[in-house]
């Protein structure tokens, strides 16, 4: 109980003392999740409304595929993309790893799916509903595409948090190819991992909260615009 | 008021044939056989009971379906894509989640009509269905008599040659099926070939010029309007005239 009122305060009184080592973090936190899911969205969403739209030989492996890398480990994406951007890997040369940037590209891989896999199954009951219609006002595949994206835009806010959800949870994929290294590339998950192992469990607590709190509120916000536009469309 | 009235093509699409149309699917015949030629300038009704396969022909007329055997021909085309000659109102409106003047403009988008004339066609088109009111709400919330006269708006915009009606009514109150069949009635003014299923005998009798009985997935009887009502030569046409089949159930 001690350390859970010990964590409390520490977490209030980070967030009132405004402690700047806690917002570069949260900072960098933000920029790196916020960037995965933008990109995963950018790439996501319009494989998931195709595999909605057209049929294909293996389209069902596909899916089973996409669906399971759903419940990708992060640790196992971590050091996949560690082993890419590794001085003896393929894209070595670049020096990307121990970087945000490589964060962020671990982070889209453990995205992507999500978004995809949800935006399919939108995708699909909306095609259902609106096939016949487009295609007697003439609509190609691409037109098609584009139209149920933004019909469904409200319901894939959904796929698009819960992409960030899982960006912003994960520490797996983030420790690896960025190492937790202090004002470089430590992230909340990474920070409360290191204050873990350090016995500091107050402080490692009250990150937690800051991220609970951080990511509580980008969800209720999404969760108000996305009702608000469901009653006001009646969808 | 010249911009009242879609302008047909020149040259128009029409006739359509049917040439030994057969639509099969799950190893069954659905539609057997169909042979039939519809002209420019009369209004087409197919009449039969449920089931009779009335929606799958339209969906094979409008290219939504492609017939397992035989097929559609639009003898006028010449050499041109039939499918912007054409628009089609469902019997459920699908309804863009979007508004109502939005939904229309989709349509002139697909066209590829010019931004800048779209507005007034969108106005038009309103105004002929009596929702220009309605044109900043949703499409969605609209009672479904009013999503189905957008459904008519968002046609009467594109001007088709040729529109397809799949029992446009059927879920309709009166004051609404009212409101619809003038819409219809101002295409068929202006020019606009309608092709239009019903089981109801009332609706048939004051939109048609000719009637297409279907029946179990058979054209039993083509003929005009008047000879239709008057006495059709197929027995089963007798019959679903009388009302007197099992599938008809009587009002209460």
């Amino acid at each position: 109980m001690t350390d859970i009122g010990g964590a409390l305060g520490a977490a209030f009184s980070m967030i009132v003392h405004f402690d700047r080592d806690l917002a570069e973090i949260v900072g960098l936190s933000l920029r790196v999740s916020l960037s995965a899911v933008f990109l995963a969205t950018v790439i996501g969403m319009p494989l998931g409304a195709a595999l909605a739209l057209f049929r294909f030989p293996g389209r069902a492996a596909v899916v089973v595929l996409l669906n399971a890398l759903m419940g990708l480990p992060p640790v196992v994406v971590g050091l996949i993309v560690y082993l890419l951007l590794s001085r003896t890997g393929p894209f070595g040369v670049m020096g990307l790893l121990f970087t945000p940037t490589a964060m962020i590209i671990a982070q889209v891989l453990l995205v992507v799916p999500i978004v995809a896999a949800l935006t399919r199954q939108v995708a699909e009951d909306l095609w259902a509903e609106y096939e016949e219609q487009l295609r007697s006002l003439g609509a190609g595949s691409g037109q098609a595409l584009v139209a149920l994206l933004w019909d469904g835009r409200f319901i894939l806010m959904t796929a698009v948090l819960a992409g960030f959800g899982r960006a912003s949870a994960e520490v797996g994929g983030v420790m690896i190819v960025g190492g937790n290294i202090d004002h470089v590339t430590r992230v909340m998950t990474t920070a409360i991992a290191l204050e873990v192992s350090k016995g500091n469990l107050a402080l490692a607590l009250g990150l937690g909260i800051v991220l609970i709190v951080l990511s509580t509120a980008i969800s209720l916000a999404a969760y108000q615009i996305k009702e608000a536009t469901l009653r006001r469309h009646a969808i | 008021m010249p911009s009242d009235v879609p302008s047909p093509p020149s040259v128009s699409i029409l006739p359509l044939e049917a040439r030994a149309v057969s639509l099969e699917a799950g190893g069954k015949r659905l539609i057997k056989d169909l042979n039939f030629t519809l002209e420019a300038a009369k209004s087409t009704i197919v009449l039969g009971p449920n089931g009779a396969g009335k929606s799958l022909l339209l969906r094979l007329c409008h290219g939504l379906l492609k017939p397992s055997a035989g097929e559609i021909v639009w003898r006028g085309t010449r050499g041109r894509d039939p499918t912007p000659y054409q628009a089609m109102v469902f019997q459920r409106p699908v309804m863009l989640r979007r508004s109502v003047a939005a939904n229309i403009d989709y349509a002139l988008a697909l066209r590829k009509v010019p931004r800048a004339q779209r507005r007034n066609l969108i106005e038009d088109a309103l105004h002929r269905t009596g929702l220009e009111h309605f044109a900043r709400h949703p499409a969605r919330v609209l009672s479904i008599g009013e999503q189905q006269r957008l459904a008519l708006a968002r046609a009467w915009a594109l001007t088709p040659e040729v529109l397809f009606l799949d029992e446009p009514t059927a879920s309709l109150d009166p004051n609404a099926t009212h409101v619809i069949e003038q819409v219809i009635a101002a295409f068929d003014a202006a020019g606009t070939k309608i092709i239009m299923t019903t089981h109801d005998l009332g609706q048939a009798r004051r939109l048609a010029d000719e009637i297409v009985f279907l029946h179990q997935g058979r054209a039993l009887e083509i003929s005009t309007a008047d000879d239709f009502f008057a006495g059709p030569i197929d027995a089963s046409a007798q019959a679903f005239l009388r009302g007197e089949l099992l599938w008809r159930t009587p009002d209460p």
